[in-house]
């Protein structure tokens, strides 16, 4: 699959594109498809998040996953400071990003 | 140190009030990134993996006490309550809002600090030894001539759109401890056989993909044409520096295309140039600088420790550097805690670094390139009150030097240009050696590890060093023997082909049996690599 991700104008966080609005979880990414240049131009105009792209990912039980570990990383927060990453609670969270 | 006069605090509020304009046009939407990128740049301000970052520029590493407080406060109220000092002596904060960005400069410039031209193709924070003005063997304080050039270089409307970034450092002993002949131009300060006062100038160095040592252009330049000296190694690198590819575009590459004695040529005839000209500021200019520098109050006492603790003992051999006094030492806070994460610090650790500070060092701290803190100028007497502090507070590993004092780029957890992640390599190689005790035996041995090309973690110069590399998007990891950012300056070799990373770290610790197996008397493992060569290593990791 393919999903928009940028990064939110204000905070700078990471963020992805669910079909409505821009999240910052992974799983609520929605598959793009041929839609994501128009949808990247759309909402670059706006102005709401810097630069969004498309990248790779897949979908399985366990939700969506990117297919390029730069973008698991962004996905999750640094894997050094768990304390700091989506996950907090999940000390181990980092060993999805591998 | 330097105290900013009405001009600096009113370009630099200026600048601010400028940015904060510009911020809120970007949130207006009437910037586009295209057209905003290039002005936060010049602030300082990054899009990173996770959100903006900002570099704070700390001129040569020093800054004051009230100054450090001022980042820990910045650290709380704008970040996640911790900051990391780079290598080049800034320090960086990961998690900035571009709505609060404005106010964090305000912040900064309410202590004379800011983060202009710590980004851009234009001349960048003037870096120095970290222990300028209290070592014993320097020939005189170089701090006032890398203030000098700071002046210079700050907004200098010539060199704001450089082919690419230039980097300066300044020292002056024997003792290169600011990786001098590893910048675009390194300058150390000398004296001739006439028993005056000069600048030696190297050219054309860095690391980064191509990694080169300065040649040596000028063996004497006198200390009232230095400024003008290197406004025309500039001027000739604006003119032919490859603006046509940025791979290329670093003044090494144009020295090493010219060629040292071209390049050389051309820096000189363009300086016989300028000389009539009236570039150089007055030497009446560098004699209001000194008094900012001048030494405190020093005061006679002990000149020894009281060694019956070993801990201490082994603390103050590991982490303090000869001073000029002998009273004193310069005493190194180490943020490598076994475990840690080279070179972050919480808010609490800067705001008692600022403490202590103020109570045993004049009030001056300095921030070394290999992300450890410094007080400059401690009394012997009082170093085991403050290694008590220290231990205390998580900061007093005694590890100067050795194995566990890794320099570590952000890599990949952190950083939008890296291939692979550098900091769980410094952790697990630091918990390894630690816990196998042999990080005393080994000595002198400095490992850097950078997580990609441009080499932020020094791996050219570490005397172990590690690129991570992204090979079909699978952390790898080459290994890299011999390198030196020091007086003895060389750079690494590569062993071979890479590893994952439980591969490359045990690759460290096969490398560093061989060099115990080997070694001779007195020997540190790069003397012993440059005697032996890369053979053994080689057979022992791949055969």
């Amino acid at each position: 699959m393919k999903i928009l991700t940028g990064n939110d104008l204000k905070s700078g966080a990471v963020v992805w594109w669910t079909g409505s609005e821009w999240s910052l979880h992974v799983n609520e990414a929605i598959d793009v498809g041929e839609e994501a240049d128009a949808i990247a131009a759309r909402e670059e105009a706006s102005r709401r998040v810097n630069v969004p792209y498309t990248i790779e990912a897949t979908q399985d039980a366990d939700g969506v996953r990117p297919a390029h570990i730069k973008d698991r990383v962004r996905a999750l927060g640094p894997t050094v400071r768990p304390d700091l990453t989506l996950k907090p609670a999940d000390p181990d969270a980092g060993n999805w990003v591998i | 140190m330097y105290k900013y006069d009405n001009y600096d605090q009113q370009m630099v509020d200026t600048r601010v009030a400028e940015f904060r304009d510009q911020a809120q046009r970007r949130l207006e939407g009437k910037l586009s990134e295209d057209q905003f990128k290039p002005l936060r740049l010049m602030n300082g301000l990054y899009l990173q993996l996770h959100a903006y970052m900002l570099r704070v520029a700390i001129p040569y590493g020093t800054l004051n006490g009230t100054q450090m407080h001022a980042l820990a406060d910045i650290a709380d109220k704008y970040d996640r309550g911790y900051g990391h000092f780079t290598t080049r002596q800034n320090i960086q904060y990961n998690w900035i809002k571009l709505e609060e960005a404005g106010d964090l400069l305000a912040d900064l410039a309410a202590v004379e600090m800011h983060a202009i031209q710590t980004s851009g193709n234009c001349i960048r924070n003037i870096s120095s030894d970290h222990f300028a003005g209290a070592a014993r063997d320097e020939l005189v304080d170089p701090r006032p001539y890398a203030e000098l050039m700071r002046q210079w270089s700050s907004f200098h409307p010539e060199f704001m759109y450089l082919p690419r970034k230039f980097k300066i450092a300044v020292i002056a002993a024997e003792t290169d401890r600011a990786a001098m002949r590893l910048h675009d131009i390194g300058v150390q300060i000398v004296k001739n056989d006439a028993g005056d006062i000069g600048a030696s100038f190297f050219v054309g160095g860095g690391m980064g993909r191509t990694p080169m040592i300065a040649p040596m252009i000028r063996e004497f330049v006198p200390l009232d044409q230095l400024i003008t000296y290197a406004e025309a190694c500039l001027r000739v690198y604006n003119r032919y520096g490859r603006r046509d590819n940025k791979y290329k575009a670093r003044i090494k590459i144009l020295v090493h295309e010219l060629g040292a004695d071209e390049y050389t040529r051309q820096v000189e005839e363009e300086f016989a140039h300028m000389l009539d000209q009236g570039v150089e500021p007055p030497l009446a200019e560098i004699e209001r600088l000194r008094p900012y520098f001048a030494d405190p109050a020093f005061e006679d006492g002990p000149k020894t420790i009281d060694r019956s603790d070993p801990d201490f003992a082994l603390w103050v051999d590991r982490n303090t550097h000869a001073h000029k006094h002998d009273s004193y030492v310069s005493a190194v806070i180490s943020l490598k805690p076994v475990g840690g994460i080279p070179g972050d610090a919480s808010a609490e650790q800067m705001h008692l670094m600022a403490d202590l500070a103020k109570e045993y060092s004049f009030d001056e701290l300095r921030v070394m390139h290999t992300q450890n803190v410094v007080l400059p100028h401690v009394k012997i007497a009082d170093l085991h009150a403050l290694w008590t502090r220290l231990e205390a507070a998580g900061l007093g590993a005694p590890n100067l030097d050795t194995i566990e004092d890794i320099i570590a780029c952000p890599g990949l957890d952190y950083c939008s240009l890296a291939n692979a992640r550098s900091i769980p390599l410094a952790q697990k190689i630091s918990e390894r050696f630690a816990e196998s005790g042999k990080t005393e035996e080994l000595g002198q041995l400095k490992l850097k590890i950078s997580g990609c090309i441009n080499a932020c973690g020094h791996h050219h110069a570490g005397h172990i060093g590690i690129l991570g590399v992204d090979k079909k998007g699978v952390e790898n990891y080459q290994l890299s023997l011999g390198g030196s950012e020091a007086e003895d300056v060389s750079l690494g070799k590569i062993t071979g082909r890479g590893f994952d990373e439980a591969g490359v770290i045990d690759a460290v610790e096969t490398v560093t049996d061989v060099y115990l197996g080997k070694r001779e008397d007195g020997e540190r493992f790069l003397d012993t690599y440059r005697r032996i060569g890369m053979a053994p290593f080689k057979e022992a990791l791949y055969d």
